[in-house]
């Protein structure tokens, strides 16, 4: 396929653009960011702050901190305790349609997979949405495939409109819109929005994402800040670690949070992990390979860098790593997961994104949270 | 002696009131047990009425419930929850708290003043959590709260006392209950804040954070218990670290000129 390839640091047509510093504060930042330059002694230092800064948090990141993960862990465990208690909140995901226009060479919807697409209809919702609700879950995520055309931002607000009569609390991850669209799923009854920035490495960003709405970089990076000001209340921040590296990603992730908090101090904040798996038997070194160890690096980090963000876990994860990093670091998880089209209460009806790694039920995540004298908490929010 | 705490014209013999929120929840009436509390905070966010894990559900009976109206972040979504609670079967009382700051949960003085009267004149019996600011502390009196709710520190921080000299100025000038709501991270400052002559103490995550969340419950109640004893029997003068000048330093004076 011959296609003239777009700059990705420029705004398409209909893309509202937002005047904001923290794009350049973060690529700045990211840029300087030099993990090698990090030791011991700042890591020691990081962990024994009461507030960390940006540094502490760079420290923690780099490679002198992978020696003191146990460390790490133990006053991240502190600091959860302290903000969040014993709770941990569950939540299940919805995907009501896969349809999508991009082409990201890392993800299995891209627009030329030739993979079985589907949009569900009110019905199917409907009956999607009760089985969830049947569940006890009070909190759902509506996610669709990255289409305007097949699932538009009305379709998306009439599926928001009917999870609001079932759930307390509504998220969406779907693509990047404007400040208005996302004050008007807001009004749908959405306060919460997830938009992965997949990595923050302008060139790797273009690497990966070869046509589509996607492959504009600062039209995706500022969506947190449209949905705070479309009244959203809280925004959800993360990278896609391995498709580049992922130290200098978790890093910017973090200062993004960061920034976008005190810029808009009553955002509540989330991060999500999401990684690529390493390929089995890949011997040689990959510097991109995130495997277990890193991956807690970076959930420890956030929690040490901002001990008020929530962060979620999903089933990307095997069971036995989820369970132990709830009441640690981690402070949501989902549950009853299907990521295929539908699934709750009918055969799902298109293809999955990716493989999970924990399938437990609600009934079940339940009890493995209660098992380590933890709380599960369904609802922890009320739109008023 | 009857020394009961009165708060909107209700008699209370505890000085704990008990935070939940942070203790998972089948520990909450032994925790309730423990600590001798009559009124217990939850948040009406929390709530899941009809659904599994519903806080009212571990609530012992006859413990006076204290829904807060934490998620709001300005007056009229605090209204709107302190309402949803006395839907909810809750009661009247409410704990009033307004934050719209997610990093370190402080309250707003000026929105929550508002709430206060709006929810006063709607009949609640409103306990504003607030920064122990004397005239905010007098706006929300004047504006019907039932209590003034003083942060002692930072939500969670367990800290302490951090604000006692403003702490005390409430003490001394506002004529309702001032309970230090925030910040106490061990019995011994529950203590000093009684000896002072604070109302009440709350607490949570002091006592969620313990290894034996149980017995810290006890702890709190017999140092909150110890602190208002020494507050009525009267603290003794405190001598000065330096030794007193041993000449007095009016001796020249001569009687009758």
């Amino acid at each position: 396929m011959v296609q003239a390839k777009t700059d990705h640091m420029k705004y398409m047509e209909g893309m509202e653009a937002l005047e904001s510093p923290i794009l350049d504060q973060v690529l700045q930042q990211m840029d300087q960011y030099d993990y090698q330059r990090y030791t011991a002694n700042d890591v020691q230092t990081a962990l024994k702050k009461e507030v960390r800064e940006i540094e502490d948090f760079a420290a923690l990141l780099s490679p002198a901190a992978f020696p003191y993960l146990e460390e790490m862990a133990h006053v991240a465990r502190q600091e959860t305790r302290r903000q969040f208690g014993t709770s941990v909140n569950l939540f299940t995901p919805l995907y009501i349609a896969n349809y999508c226009e991009n082409h990201c060479v890392y993800c299995g919807f891209h627009c030329h997979n030739k993979i079985h697409r589907a949009r569900l209809t009110r019905e199917e919702i409907e009956r999607e949405l009760k089985a969830i609700a049947k569940t006890g879950l009070q909190e759902i995520l509506l996610l669709t495939g990255e289409s305007r055309t097949m699932s538009s931002v009305e379709y998306i607000g009439e599926a928001v409109k009917m999870a609001a009569q079932y759930f307390t609390t509504v998220g969406i991850e779907i693509y990047p819109l404007n400040t208005d669209e996302y004050a008007y799923l807001h009004q749908c009854g959405a306060d919460f929005v997830c938009v992965y920035q997949e990595t923050y490495q302008p060139k790797r960003y273009e690497q990966l994402h070869l046509s589509g709405h996607k492959r504009v970089y600062p039209y995706r990076f500022h969506a947190q800040e449209r949905a705070l000001r479309g009244g959203m209340r809280g925004v959800a921040f993360g990278a896609l670690l391995g498709l580049g590296d992922f130290r200098k990603d978790a890093f910017a992730t973090g200062v993004h949070a960061y920034l976008v908090q005190k810029a808009y101090p009553h955002a509540e904040i989330s991060f999500s992990p999401p990684r690529l798996r390493p390929y089995i038997n890949n011997e040689k070194e990959n510097p991109n390979d995130v495997h277990e160890p890193q991956l807690l690096q970076v959930m420890l980090s956030y929690r040490l860098f901002l001990p008020f963000a929530g962060i979620t876990i999903s089933t990307r994860e095997r069971a036995g790593f989820r369970d132990h990093v709830i009441g640690m670091c981690a402070t949501k998880i989902s549950a009853g997961v299907k990521v295929g089209v539908g699934g709750h209460e009918q055969e799902e009806k298109g293809d999955q994104q990716f493989e999970i790694s924990d399938p437990r039920s609600v009934e079940e995540v339940h009890q493995a949270i209660r098992s380590q004298g933890l709380q599960p908490v369904y609802t922890d929010y009320i739109r008023v | 002696m009857n020394d009961a705490l009165m708060i909107g014209g209700r008699e209370f013999q505890s000085r704990f009131i008990l935070g939940s929120g942070k203790f998972s929840l089948e520990m909450t009436k032994q925790v309730v047990e423990n600590a001798g509390v009559e009124m217990a905070t939850l948040a009406v966010r929390r709530a899941n009425v009809g659904g599994e894990e519903n806080i009212l559900d571990y609530m012992p009976e006859g413990v006076t419930l204290l829904p807060n109206t934490s998620g709001a972040r300005n007056a009229q979504e605090a209204v709107r929850i302190a309402r949803l609670a006395r839907e909810l079967g809750c009661g009247d009382f409410v704990k009033l708290e307004v934050i719209h700051e997610s990093k370190y949960l402080l309250p707003d003085n000026y929105e929550t003043a508002k709430a206060v009267e709006i929810l006063a004149k709607e009949g609640f019996i409103v306990m504003p959590y607030m920064y122990p600011d004397l005239n905010a502390a007098r706006s929300m009196a004047d504006a019907g709260a039932a209590a003034i709710m003083p942060l002692g520190s930072p939500i969670g921080s367990n800290k302490g006392l951090l604000t006692k000299d403003f702490i005390k100025m409430l003490v001394q000038e506002i004529d309702l209950p001032i309970i230090v709501d925030a910040g106490i991270g061990r019995p011994s400052q529950a203590c000093e804040a009684m000896e002072m002559g604070v109302d009440a103490v709350m607490a949570n995550t002091a006592i969620a954070t313990a290894r034996d969340v149980a017995r810290m419950a006890k702890a709190f109640k017999l140092a909150i218990e110890a602190g208002r004893a020494a507050y009525l029997a009267g603290l003794g003068r405190v001598l000065e670290n330096r030794a007193e000048a041993s000449s007095p330093l009016t001796g020249f004076l001569q009687e009758g000129i």
